[in-house]
């Protein structure tokens, strides 16, 4: 027997009623609880997503210890004084206005077994699907004489934004004219691969402008610069000429803290007025704690198509903390992308649904080399079917430093915030 | 022979409605990419392109027009050469049908 053309046309039509419905009046889709653990550009926007995917019908509750939202990406315009950290923080009420649950708290255990998560303070919770994205935390065997005390009070990181952003600006304000500001970068991977550069550029761009004399030193663990080289590069040449110095295969060996040396692999030494120590990075600390961290017991593996974790069932890793292919880079935008492919695969195997077709993702990031100009580098990424990769020719950086990317950086950030906490 | 017929053409419509659900949800993930820069659903928050709402003949063409370098610009250009064809249409088809 065949259908005659005009049952199939009847067949259509109905679909496309049906098909209407089901896009426009949307009712609650997938039912059940989603524990989040963490708070940053990865946590907040898997949280909206899926409240606003499954219709309000997953319940979704957030786990962040900080009581608000600072971004790391424009807080090197914080360090240089162009911003304030009140311009780079953004409330979680918006959450709240989308049905999240946010508990101010830190987990410190996952049993993946009976699906709970332990909070420090507030006891457990119990899910159905977890997301883990805890950021990055610090590997601090990597600075000899560095520890987590020093590294919060006299010898900053700055490499998670909040106070540690405003107490840097505060040692770089009281620099004496004249002083030398050193910048110690560690070995790739680590977060956001020219925030280092982008932030050597800020600080001479505030020091060219307010202290003259003083020197920016940049000791990079790295061979090169890791992220958009000869645009840095030419900044540096150009605006920047007898303030700052690139020294790059400078390995940590030493750290004398109370005079502000550091000794490095081949035997020189650095002392410096305002020493900011970038240590070295792996999946923040929950992830090991749970045994999330299956790749060189330092990120998170994961099956890329829905973000969930080859360690454990039913746990859904994104960011930093994942073990990124090559070129792939711990950055807030790029968090975001796995937050969609996370959440849209967390609504559709919460309705009984088979994983969706993976989607193309893709990352922005955008550097300022000045107050008024700034560079990036794009990539979109394809699932090739194991991971995501960018096609060949696809992709690429700026052509030069330029004035209309540095007002594309500041919409990029506002939108971006907008879209992951609003 | 008459109810063999409907009942095909249910089992037909049950399969297409799958189908459309699959391909509008793909199309949504698809577009949600473009977010991060021009707002949730493409309502920009101001200094990017707002996208909801754009036609979509408007949005296919310079987005081709973008990967083929017809029409300059900063990113986009090196953004568009990870979309197929096809995949661009679903993009604009759902930015089309937001407001």
């Amino acid at each position: 027997m065949t259908l005659n053309r005009r049952d199939f046309i009847k067949a259509a039509g109905a679909t496309v009623a049906i098909g209407s419905l089901y896009g426009c009046a949307g009712g609650a889709k997938g039912s059940g609880h989603v524990v989040v653990i963490g708070g940053g550009y990865g946590g907040a926007t898997v949280a909206k997503y899926i409240r606003m995917w499954s219709n309000g019908g997953i319940d979704v509750t957030l786990v962040e210890p900080n009581p608000a939202f600072v971004s790391c990406p424009i807080s090197n315009l914080v360090l240089a004084g162009e911003k304030t950290i009140a311009d780079i923080t953004t409330s979680y009420d918006g959450l709240k206005k989308h049905g999240v649950k946010i508990v101010h708290d830190t987990a410190i255990g996952i049993d993946p077994a009976k699906r709970v998560v332990t909070l420090s303070k507030s006891g457990t919770l119990s899910y159905d699907r977890l997301v883990v994205s805890p950021g990055i935390d610090f590997i601090w065997e990597s600075v000899p004489g560095l520890t987590p005390a020093l590294s919060d009070g006299k010898i900053l990181h700055a490499w998670k934004a909040g106070p540690q952003t405003v107490a840097l600006r505060k040692q770089l304000e009281a620099m004496r004219d004249g002083g030398t500001y050193a910048l110690c970068i560690p070995k790739a991977p680590y977060r956001c691969p020219p925030g280092p550069y982008e932030r050597a550029s800020m600080i001479a761009h505030y020091l060219k402008a307010k202290k003259p004399k003083s020197k920016v030193l940049i000791l990079d663990a790295n061979a090169d610069v890791t992220s958009k080289g000869p645009l840095f590069k030419k900044a540096w040449a150009d605006l920047y000429g007898g303030i700052l110095e690139y020294r790059g295969n400078h390995s940590i060996t030493k750290l004398d803290a109370a005079s502000q040396t550091v000794e490095f692999e081949f035997g020189d030494k650095v002392k410096a007025d305002v020493l900011n120590i970038v240590p070295g990075q792996k999946a923040g600390l929950i992830a090991s704690a749970a045994g999330l961290t299956n790749v060189g017991g330092r990120w998170c593996g994961v099956d890329w198509k829905t973000m969930e974790s080859t360690a454990h069932k039913n746990v859904h890793v994104l960011g930093d903390a994942t073990s990124a292919t090559a070129g792939m880079p711990k950055s807030g935008h790029m968090t975001t992308q796995h937050a969609k492919v996370a959440a849209a695969a967390i609504v559709d195997l919460m309705s009984g649904l088979p994983a969706p077709d993976p989607m193309v993702i893709a990352n922005t990031c955008y550097s300022f080399v000045s107050a008024k100009e700034a560079i990036h580098v794009a990539h979109p990424y394809v699932f090739n079917g194991k991971e995501f990769a960018v096609p060949k020719g696809a992709g690429g950086v700026s052509s030069a430093r330029n004035e209309p990317e540095a007002k594309y950086a500041i919409a990029w950030a506002k939108n971006i915030w907008a879209d992951a906490l609003l | 022979m008459k109810y063999r017929k409907i009942a095909l053409a249910v089992s037909l419509l049950g399969l297409a409605s799958a189908a459309y659900a699959d391909n509008h949800t793909l199309s949504r993930n698809m577009a949600s990419a473009c977010a991060s820069c021009h707002g949730t659903n493409g309502n920009s928050v101001g200094g990017m392109d707002p996208l909801a709402g754009m036609p979509k003949d408007e949005m296919i063409r310079k987005v081709k027009d973008f990967r083929s370098g017809a029409k300059p610009a900063t990113v986009m250009h090196q953004l568009a050469k990870g979309y197929t064809d096809q995949q661009i249409e679903m993009i604009a088809n759902y930015y089309a049908a937001q407001k």
